[in-house]
């Protein structure tokens, strides 16, 4: 199937609806994407005549469902081109997977130990650092960007050493779409040792994920983040990694053998998926991965492009705009403060006019401060926006401009 | 007037538009006339926490009456800011305590009363009555 944009938008249900009265713009996609009705009929139908518990049933329908869980792993495993299914663990999420990660390496690291992130991370590949750093006496060094949002790839250079324990970089900025050379940074940690986690948050529905070719060690997303359903995410870890992390929570399916004296972990992934599992996200994942693999991946690249350097030239005609990450490499998020204006004044206007944009910091405050701006209004578009909606977008910016000047 | 009465008399204001962007202009007009805090004010202990813009509260009392001045980093939160104050400022603090701020959602700015809202428009409010409560409890 190639590239039809109209049978595309005919398939999210809710682009149909209003806001206030107005045909909805939606420019949230760096938020959360909208579902296809083949993601929201999988859940649907999986409610209707599936649903059963996994893994713990001699029953018909526990047997099905464990299945077509089983099932969902293999696919996402191919779909991101991992070893083998094992090293797909199943999370509620980016963030939990991210948790995950920082939580089982706190019996890793030592004082005097490092752990590289960087200034452009979301406070979901920032925190958990953090906290870790605090608990187990190791530093948190952190890589700056440039001026135009790229990475800063000197001073990656400068702090690569063999005292960094791990390096956790994110795939694609949140606030500014600029792609990391993800793929030399992971080569130069390697240099010295260093396992990278990847946060693949923005990246999963907009580019093509190849973990073999990236060589990461770990690799994060969201599933609500490529049109498929909210709670339900994915952690990729090489296996001998996972294999020898310790779980992160205990309790049912996680275990092999409990007694009163001592319990043994299942093998990987099952020993870090504590308690019953979202088995329709997970099945409304694949449901997700496979529509936009049918769209393919590439039309999509090269779609949100045309998109983004259409919205570019039209947001540059407006006197004093700026953007915020103009790096070389980038998906189509558009991050944007005018004059002297408050992002949040542009923000509610254009919710009146029924676009919907995110204003603020986007939960990656370093990046904000390293500006000195008080946020940003940021666009992100995904596949079933179009040219005709940056026009309408465009108007009721120059409105809002207007009733705020 | 009372509280009640200036309430009232707001939303016959905003009765008045029927374009949601001729309300808007008036909001933000109504920010610009809104007597501003002392710049020396302007600090973190004044910054209500909260909001996506930046937000300022400071109240003083004489002869009985509390007075408020406010600013904020972006017009509307700034106009909205000015609607509450409108009513509240000059007032006694018993009865700022007991104030009923429902006339925002008469007004139609409903939705920027969802806590969730990052105007930081109910922590305001909420700011708004600890002052008149710490004002009430210096007088007893
Ligand atoms: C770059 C990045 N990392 C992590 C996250 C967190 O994702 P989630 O809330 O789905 O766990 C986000 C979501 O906004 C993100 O953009």
């Amino acid at each position: 199937m190639g590239f039809d944009i109209d049978k595309i938008r005919a398939d999210f249900p809710i682009l149909k609806r209003e806001v206030y009265g107005k045909q909805l713009i939606y420019f949230d996609n760096g938020a959360t994407t909208q579902k296809p009705q083949q993601v929201i009929d999988c859940i649907t139908n999986y409610y209707l005549y599936k649903n059963s518990n996994v893994h713990r049933g001699v029953h018909k329908l526990s047997v099905e469902a464990t299945t077509d869980f089983e099932e969902s792993r293999n696919y996402i495993a191919e779909f991101i081109n991992a070893e083998s299914e094992k090293e797909i663990v199943f999370t509620s999420g980016t963030t939990e997977s991210i948790n995950l990660i920082a939580n089982s390496f706190s019996n890793l690291l030592d004082k005097g130990d490092e752990v590289l992130i960087s200034s452009m991370e979301h406070h979901s590949n920032f925190v958990p650092w953090q906290q870790l750093c605090e608990n187990t006496g190791a530093k948190l060094k952190i890589v700056p960007v440039n001026d135009n949002g790229s990475l800063d790839m000197d001073f990656l250079d400068s702090l690569l050493n063999e005292k960094v324990k791990l390096l956790a970089i994110t795939h694609i900025s949140n606030v500014m779409g600029t792609i990391n050379p993800i793929k030399e940074i992971i080569a130069k940690a390697h240099n010295y040792g260093i396992p990278v986690l990847v946060d693949g948050a923005q990246a999963i529905a907009h580019i093509e994920i190849d973990v073999k070719e990236l060589d990461c060690e770990f690799y994060c997303f969201s599933s609500h983040k490529v049109y498929g359903p909210m709670g339900f995410g994915v952690l990729y870890g090489k296996s001998h990694w996972l294999n020898n992390l310790q779980p992160y929570q205990y309790g049912g399916e996680m275990i092999s053998t409990v007694t009163i004296d001592k319990t043994t972990f299942n093998e990987i992934p099952y020993k870090f998926e504590a308690g019953t599992p979202d088995v329709p996200g997970a099945l409304a994942t694949v449901e997700a991965l496979k529509y936009i693999k049918n769209i393919g991946i590439k039309n999509i690249v090269e779609y949100e492009d045309e998109l983004l350097v259409y919205a570019t030239q039209k947001l540059l005609e407006i006197d004093n705009m700026r953007i915020i990450g103009t790096a070389h490499h980038k998906t189509s998020v558009i991050s944007f403060l005018v004059g002297d204006i408050h992002p949040y004044d542009i923000g509610t206007l254009l919710d009146q006019m029924g676009v919907a944009v995110r204003t603020g910091n986007h939960c990656a405050q370093p990046l904000i401060d390293n500006y000195c701006i008080p946020g940003t209004v940021r666009i992100s578009l995904g596949i079933y926006n179009t040219k005709q909606e940056i026009d309408i977008f465009i108007e009721a910016l120059n409105k809002t401009l207007a009733m705020l000047a | 007037m009372t509280i009640e009465e200036k309430a009232n008399s707001l939303v016959d204001e905003f009765q008045m538009f029927d374009e949601w962007m001729d309300k808007y202009s008036y909001i933000i007009e109504l920010g610009k006339e809104m007597p501003l805090i002392d710049e020396k004010y302007k600090d973190p202990q004044h910054l209500i926490s909260g909001c996506q813009s930046r937000v300022w509260l400071y109240a003083e009392i004489s002869d009985g009456k509390v007075k408020f001045t406010a600013d904020s980093d972006a017009v509307i939160t700034k106009g909205i800011i000015s609607l509450l104050l409108r009513v509240v400022s000059g007032e006694t603090p018993n009865d700022i305590a007991n104030a009923d701020f429902s006339f925002i959602e008469e007004i139609g700015l409903k939705e920027h009363l969802s806590p969730t809202r990052a105007n930081g428009l109910v922590s305001m409010m909420k700011q708004i009555k600890l002052y008149a409560k710490a004002f009430q409890l210096k007088s007893n």
